[in-house]
């Protein structure tokens, strides 16, 4: 049965996506797919078929047009006709036909502007990656009801908007690969911030993550550096995630994480990427996210970590996105280059609008810390963790609590 | 399909009349899309609008549009497009969409 559940993870996008070009509807596509699948469980007890990518499409279509006949809206007789078309012509039946692969359309129609974010995502593992509503419930804490829902809500606007099945053209698809890389990233972070204790289908999402870049990477015509880019910030990201988290669900500061743990193919790969990034022209924010992350993975020791070069990367985002997240981030760089009493008026400057944020308190708490201002670091790791939510950080601020006490 | 491309503005803008040059920009619009516009109107400032309303048979007319809002619907155009795409691209060289913004809504069809 193992056999099966690969060729499901590996196939289900791309069948699908060859579907839905054929039968131009989603949902019928969805279900004649899911019902070759189950057809497969009976069918294939004595070995899969020597072409199982085949095997499946060609059952698929079969039902679908057993379904289609059954119909008798005119709207959907007319597809009939497509396909039958398709039946005389010959190419239809030979389960060993190659399957067009339209996972390219498939992906910028699951992530088009028109379609609310969270309807993007929850989209996007459904067809492409193949997570049933269930999975994607539980990778995002949320009710099964609510995810179908947003399925449901999706796949009406696609048809009813006329959201087309393709590739945007070529003046459209830098801003719409902006929104399908925000969806990818979006998903690894979801899956990046679970911690211990939280359900596996959470932690594969950086998986699942990972995955889609590559396959986007093989599928756009044109190499696209930002996209590189974003690949390797997850590849470096993901390379640290068995030492960011203690047996006990406490969260590992950098700084102590037990750097022989990290995963070093995965640096090495990142590496490499940011590296011909950087080489090829002018960056954007991922590509100096993912040399920030790489010249943290590359340091042998964390008194090794290159803070001066760290910190004037940050500058550099900072002028690309002003925002007082990454002012922050800066200015932790900087009171590593240069010490914490450089930093801090820059972090006291951020305090309009970092207020309620309980990182911006963390980080002053750290930094009164470490000049000595005991008192206040206290009560500034105190205001931090009445904001903080995560359990795993509420933890880590508790700790330098008590050690402050002593 | 077809669209309706709704245009909403502050009308304040229009308040001493329509600059000449945007109205230029509208033409060449008009000229551009000829084929994919099936129609297309400007309308007069919500001043001019009546509201009318039925309540137990009983027919009320009431000055004004139903709500306020920063921006008003201005005017708009019917147009005949392959796809949502299409539509958004006709929508974003309406000259009314740098001041304002245009809402692209699909016409219902009954069979």
């Amino acid at each position: 049965m193992s056999e099966l559940e690969d060729v499901f993870r590996t196939e289900w996008g791309r069948i699908l996506s060859a579907l839905i070009q054929t039968l131009g509807d989603f949902d019928l596509a969805e279900e004649v797919l899911q019902e070759a699948f189950s057809s497969a469980v009976v069918q294939w007890t004595t070995g899969a078929p020597r072409n199982p990518r085949g095997w499946l499409y060609a059952t698929a279509k079969h039902r679908a047009i057993d379904i289609i006949r059954r119909r008798t809206n005119f709207a959907e007789k007319q597809t009939e006709l497509v396909i039958r078309e398709e039946c005389r012509t010959g190419n239809f039946i030979e389960e060993d036909s190659a399957v067009p692969d339209e996972r390219l359309r498939l992906i910028f129609t699951c992530c088009h502007p028109a379609l609310p974010a969270e309807a993007q995502i929850a989209l996007t593992l459904r067809t492409l990656c193949g997570l049933t509503t269930e999975e994607i419930a539980h990778a995002f804490l949320l009710p099964t009801a609510t995810i179908a829902q947003r399925l449901v809500r999706a796949k009406t606007k696609i048809r009813k908007a006329g959201i087309p099945y393709r590739v945007p053209s070529a003046p459209d698809v830098s801003e719409r690969l902006a929104v399908v890389m925000a969806v990818v990233y979006l998903v690894f972070n979801e899956g990046y911030s679970a911690a211990l204790g939280d359900t596996l289908v959470r932690q594969e999402l950086c998986a699942e993550a990972i995955r889609l870049a590559r396959l986007l990477q093989a599928l756009l015509p044109e190499p696209e550096p930002e996209l590189d880019a974003l690949l390797a910030l997850m590849l470096l990201h993901d390379s640290r995630r068995s030492a960011r988290v203690q047996a006990n669900g406490e969260l590992v500061l950098l700084a102590e994480q037990d750097r022989t743990r990290w995963n070093r193919a995965q640096i090495e790969e990142g590496c490499a990427l940011v590296q011909s990034v950087f080489q090829r022209g002018p960056v954007g924010a991922y590509a100096i996210e993912a040399a920030i992350a790489a010249l943290h993975a590359s340091a042998p020791r964390a008194e090794e970590t290159d803070w001066r070069q760290i910190s004037v990367l940050y500058g550099r985002l900072f002028a690309l996105h002003r925002s007082p997240v990454v002012a922050l981030n800066h200015a932790v760089a900087l009171s590593m280059a240069k010490g914490p009493e450089a930093a801090l008026p820059l972090v006291d400057a951020l305090q309009s609008s970092l207020e309620d944020y309980h990182l911006w308190h963390a980080t002053r708490a750290d930094l009164l810390r470490r000049i000595g201002r005991t008192a206040e670091a206290v009560s500034a790791y105190q205001r931090a963790l009445e904001l903080a939510q995560n359990e795993v950080e509420r933890k880590f601020l508790n700790r330098r609590l008590e050690e402050l006490a002593f | 399909m077809q669209y309706l491309l709704l245009i909403y503005e502050n009308e304040k803008r229009f308040a001493t009349g329509y600059d000449p040059a945007e109205m230029k920009e509208y033409m060449a619009f008009g000229e551009t899309y000829g084929k994919a516009i099936k129609g297309g109107n400007a309308l007069r400032a919500t001043t001019t609008a009546t509201t009318v309303r039925v309540r137990d048979g009983k027919r009320l007319t009431t000055d004004g549009p139903f709500a306020e809002t920063k921006e008003q619907l201005g005017g708009f155009y019917l147009v005949e497009a392959n796809n949502l795409d299409d539509a958004i691209e006709m929508a974003g060289k309406i000259p009314g969409a740098r001041f304002g913004c245009v809402e692209v809504r699909p016409i219902e069809t009954f069979s």
